[in-house]
Parts: C-alpha cells; sequence; structure tokens
C-alpha cells in the first residue's frame, strides 16, 4: 500500500500512466459528448415554463457542479503538498487553478445567459451567482499568489495554505450568501434543481452531459499536469530521452 | 419520448425563435472552452518540446566544438 | 508539575508572557510611530465622506446605504492598514526571531493581530458612529453597528494577516494582498452590515450575532494556525 502511495508521488510513473489513459479518456468523452449534446439539443422536449430555453441547463448545471469540486480538490491537493510534500500534488493543485477558474467563468458567463431569461435582466445578485462570482475571486488569488512567488517549493506551500483557507471558507461563503439573499426576496418558483419534479428524458442527458463533462475536466487536469511535469523535471534523463524521443515537433 | 423536436434544420437553428441567440451563445461559449481548455495544453507542450530540442541541439554543439578543439 | 516548571525555566519564559511582551513591543512601535496609528482612521473617513458625493445628499437614500457603506469602509481600512503587520518585521530581522522562539508561534501570531486590531480595528469601531450620523444611520440602528463592527474587525485582522504572511517575502505584492484577502471577508461582510439592516427595518438580529460570533471563534482559533504556517514558508 505504501509502496502504492510512494509510486503516485512520482510524476514519471503519473506521465507514463497518463499516456496509456489518455486515449480512453477522449474516446469517453467523444462518445459522451455526442450523445449528451444530440440528446440536449435535438430531443429533450419543450419545458412547459422556458420553452427552448432549457438546452441552456444541459451546459450550466454540468459546468457549475464541476467548477465547485475544484476548489475542495484544490485543498486536498495542498494538504497532501503539506504533509508528505508529494511533488505532483502540487503539480495537480497548479493545474486546477486555471481549470476551476475557466469552469467558475463559464458558469457565470452561461448563468448569466440564462439569467436573461429567468430573471429578464444578464445579472442578478442571486444567491448562486453571487457565491460562483466569490469562488471566481478565490481562484484568481490563488493564481496571481503562484504567479508572484518565484521559488516553486515556497510557491507550492503558500498556495496549499491558501487553498485550504479558501475551501474552509467556501462552504461558510457559500451558506452567507443564500441566507443574505433568501432574506431579501422570496426564493423563486423557479427550481434550478434538475432531479426534482422533472421526468427522466430531461434528467437522464443531464446526467451524460455531467459524465461528459467531468471526463473532460479529468482529460484537461491531466494535460496540463503532464505540461507541469515536463516543465518541472526537463533536466531528468527520462525527459530528455522523451524530447529526443519525439519527432517533427 | 424519443422523437426528434424539430422538423427541419432551419427551425433547429430557430430554437423557438425567442431565445436563439441565448441557446446558441451558450453553446458557443461551451465549445470554445472545451477547445481553449484542449488546444491550450498542446501549445504549450509544443512549445516545450521544440525549446527543449534546440537547447539539446545547441549543447550538442558546443560539446562537438570543445571536442575538436581539443 | 515541577517538571513542567523546570522544562519552563529552560526555554526561558512562559508562552503567556511571551504573548504579553509581543503585544506590548507591537503597541509601542505603533505608538511611538503616529503616522501608520493615523493613516487608517483618515482612510476610513475619507472614503466615508466620498459616498455621499457619489450617491446623493438626500438623507433618505444614504440613510439606506449607510449600513453597507461603513462595512465596506471598515473593511478596506483594516486591508490598508495590514502591511504594518508583518513587514517591517520582516525587513528588520525581527520576524525570523519570532519564529525561532521556543513558544508556539500561534500564540505570537495571535498577539500581533491583536495589536493590529487595538490599532487600526479598534479606532474604525470608535468613530464609526460619528461617521454614521454623518450618513443619517437610523438611530436604533447605532448599537447594532458598533457591535457588529466589534466583532467583525477582529475577523477582518486575523484573515488579512494569513494574507499578509503569504506575501510579506515578496517584492511586488501590488495589489495581491487584497485579492487574496478581500473574497475571504465577504461572509463578515455580508453578516455585518446586513445587521444593521435588518434592525433599520425592525427585524431579530439574535441569528447575525450567532453567526458572527461562531465566525469570530472560527477565525480565532484556525487562522493564527494558517499564518503561521504561512509566516514559516515566507520567511526562508
Amino acid at each position: 500500500m505504501w509502496l502504492w502511495f510512494a509510486k503516485l508521488g512520482s510524476p514519471r510513473w503519473f506521465y507514463e500512466l497518463s499516456d496509456k489513459w489518455l486515449p480512453w479518456l477522449y474516446l469517453s468523452m467523444l462518445i459522451m459528448m455526442s450523445i449528451g449534446l444530440f440528446w440536449a439539443l435535438l430531443i429533450v422536449p419543450e419545458d412547459y415554463q422556458q420553452g427552448q430555453t432549457i438546452r441552456i441547463m444541459y451546459i450550466h448545471v454540468p459546468v457549475a457542479s464541476i467548477s465547485l469540486a475544484c476548489f475542495p480538490l484544490m485543498a486536498v491537493a495542498g494538504t497532501i503538498t503539506l504533509v508528505w510534500k508529494m511533488k505532483l500534488a502540487d503539480m495537480v493543485a497548479q493545474s486546477v487553478a486555471p481549470i476551476g477558474a475557466w469552469f467558475t467563468g463559464l458558469a457565470l458567463a452561461t448563468g448569466a445567459i440564462w439569467g436573461d431569461q429567468i430573471w429578464g435582466t444578464w445579472w442578478a445578485w442571486d444567491a448562486r451567482l453571487t457565491s460562483l462570482l466569490i469562488q471566481f475571486f478565490l481562484f484568481i488569488g490563488v493564481i496571481a499568489l503562484r504567479s508572484a512567488i518565484d521559488s516553486t517549493d515556497a510557491a507550492a506551500k503558500a498556495c496549499a495554505v491558501l487553498a485550504i483557507v479558501g475551501a474552509i471558507n467556501v462552504p461558510i461563503i457559500k451558506y452567507s450568501v443564500d441566507w443574505w439573499n433568501t432574506l431579501h426576496q422570496p426564493a423563486s418558483n423557479f427550481s434550478m434543481d434538475p432531479v426534482s419534479p422533472n421526468p427522466p428524458e430531461v434528467w437522464v442527458p443531464l446526467l451524460v452531459m455531467i459524465c461528459a463533462v467531468y471526463i473532460f475536466f479529468a482529460i484537461a487536469l491531466i494535460l496540463r499536469t503532464r505540461n507541469e511535469i515536463l516543465q518541472r523535471e526537463r533536466r531528468s534523463q527520462w525527459v530528455i530521452d522523451l524530447v529526443a524521443r519525439e519527432k517533427n515537433v | 419520448m424519443f422523437a426528434f423536436q424539430f422538423s427541419s434544420l432551419s427551425e433547429f437553428l430557430q430554437m423557438g425563435g425567442v431565445y436563439t441567440f441565448h441557446i446558441w451563445a451558450v453553446y458557443l461559449l461551451f465549445a470554445v472552452f472545451i477547445g481553449y481548455n484542449l488546444l491550450q495544453p498542446k501549445m504549450v507542450r509544443r512549445h516545450f518540446l521544440r525549446e527543449q530540442k534546440r537547447r539539446a541541439a545547441r549543447d550538442e554543439e558546443l560539446a562537438s566544438k570543445t571536442n575538436t578543439q581539443k | 508539575m515541577n517538571n513542567a516548571r523546570e522544562i519552563q525555566d529552560i526555554k526561558g519564559v512562559s508562552t503567556w508572557s511571551a504573548f504579553c511582551a509581543t503585544l506590548r513591543r507591537d503597541l509601542v512601535i505603533a505608538l511611538k510611530r503616529r503616522n501608520d496609528l493615523l493613516n487608517p482612521i483618515m482612510f476610513f473617513l475619507i472614503v466615508v465622506s466620498l459616498f455621499p458625493l457619489g450617491i446623493s445628499p438626500d438623507p433618505v437614500e444614504l440613510s439606506r446605504v449607510s449600513a453597507g457603506v461603513v462595512w465596506v469602509s471598515a473593511l478596506l481600512a483594516s486591508m490598508l492598514s495590514l502591511d504594518n503587520l508583518y513587514r517591517a518585521d520582516y525587513e528588520d530581522g525581527s520576524l525570523e526571531q519570532l519564529l525561532l522562539s521556543p513558544q508556539p508561534l500561534y500564540f505570537l501570531v495571535l498577539a500581533k493581530n491583536i495589536a493590529h486590531w487595538l490599532i487600526s480595528g479598534l479606532p474604525v469601531v470608535i468613530l464609526s458612529p460619528l461617521l454614521a450620523y454623518m450618513l443619517y444611520l437610523p438611530s436604533e440602528a447605532y448599537w447594532t453597528m458598533v457591535l457588529t463592527l466589534l466583532i467583525g474587525t477582529p475577523v477582518l485582522s486575523l484573515f488579512g494577516s494569513i494574507g499578509v504572511a503569504l506575501t510579506v517575502g515578496l517584492g511586488s505584492r501590488g495589489l495581491i494582498l487584497a485579492v487574496i484577502v478581500l473574497p475571504l471577508a465577504t461572509p463578515v461582510l455580508i453578516i455585518g452590515a446586513k445587521a444593521v439592516t435588518d434592525v433599520m427595518v425592525g427585524l431579530p438580529v439574535g441569528s447575525h450575532f450567532a453567526l458572527l460570533g461562531a465566525i469570530l471563534a472560527l477565525a480565532l482559533t484556525m487562522a493564527p494556525l494558517a499564518s503561521a504556517a504561512a509566516l514559516r514558508i515566507s520567511v526562508n
């Protein structure tokens, strides 16, 4: 068990393993995404309240739900960095931050577009949108801190501390924002909750899309982590060999 | 349950007419997002490989020069 | 018991006296540097007086936003003064001495944070009724505002301390401190400002104070730990 753990920390091991994984991940993403998009765009029936704009949900909800997973993931990676000094964990943490910012940004943008239809305005200080916005700021803070510190080692630890502090704060922020807004205006009778009174033909494609976007998230994370591994290990022999093997780039 | 909601391509592109722009804007953003996050790492990787190759070539050249000088 | 006393003797000073010494030292330094002491208060005053110029002199409109204005300005004032927290100590090397001392760093950091709050937070709290009066805050909301600030501003100091500790070693910090710390401060701002506005419309605010108190308790226990860890990373 500990051998496995030690192996996991080795960037080279991860790099070579991900070589084998990536084709399968690409394939499954392609299949899931095609099914999901086809279903969402062509087959899902019109919603009696929202009409065709129900199709926005199939992008917004998967992206938003995965954006919520990024900060905890970064905090876990940060904890591993601080406790076991595992290099790979920090590379993952570094790669999650921009991806998390992208996911949160897209969730905000699609939420705003959807909001124009639901609330008749591009931006509302809706609890969910607001807490996403603050989470977006937190990601920007982590990225800014990382780029401000020159030493890789110090940056890794500093970002790990910030990620843990942020991850403790994210639920508090979310809770306080929910509480702040729900007292102001009664919760709108439109529920964004996808699995409430809706029939399976609405939520099954949503599930497919969530899986597809999750796989996409994994691919994006692995690709960035691989680049980070190459960059940081560029002086080790296996990377030099790898560069030599690589033809016509 | 598995019936197509649109009878023609133009009807599909119209998306009911009222919120055509909203729906397609969301899907366009999603496409840009997927495309960027897949292509950006590829570009970084290619840039890195080029850089390392150039460096390796330069090192080799330097090594051969010092050898001939000897 | 005796054994513990001996160990204490070996280590020189007890944690409590180290805590007091750190607190006293920071306060003395702050009192010697009048500008650092005055700047946050002046900043608070100026920012608050900019709002009527930007919004309108209308009493009804101003009283509606007054709670938020006072809270946001207090947040910014606390932010501005954060830089003094570790910067000078880092530059003259006394921060390293602090890290090397045998006493738990948690208490020393806590002492520094309390000193920072006494210097920058407390004056803002004391000054806030005056500014609230200028912004036509209804009189029934005064006590709530002072009390929320009294509970809330220490949290700002404690959270801010983490941000400063993370960035203290950096040459060009620019706005990075604000980018890191301000999102963390949002819960306090939300709850504090909302308590004041709720009192203005006659709603009960017990739960607001409970939440603020819970956040303060969490910040008191966790934030100095994070600051201490961050300081050890930054000073290397």
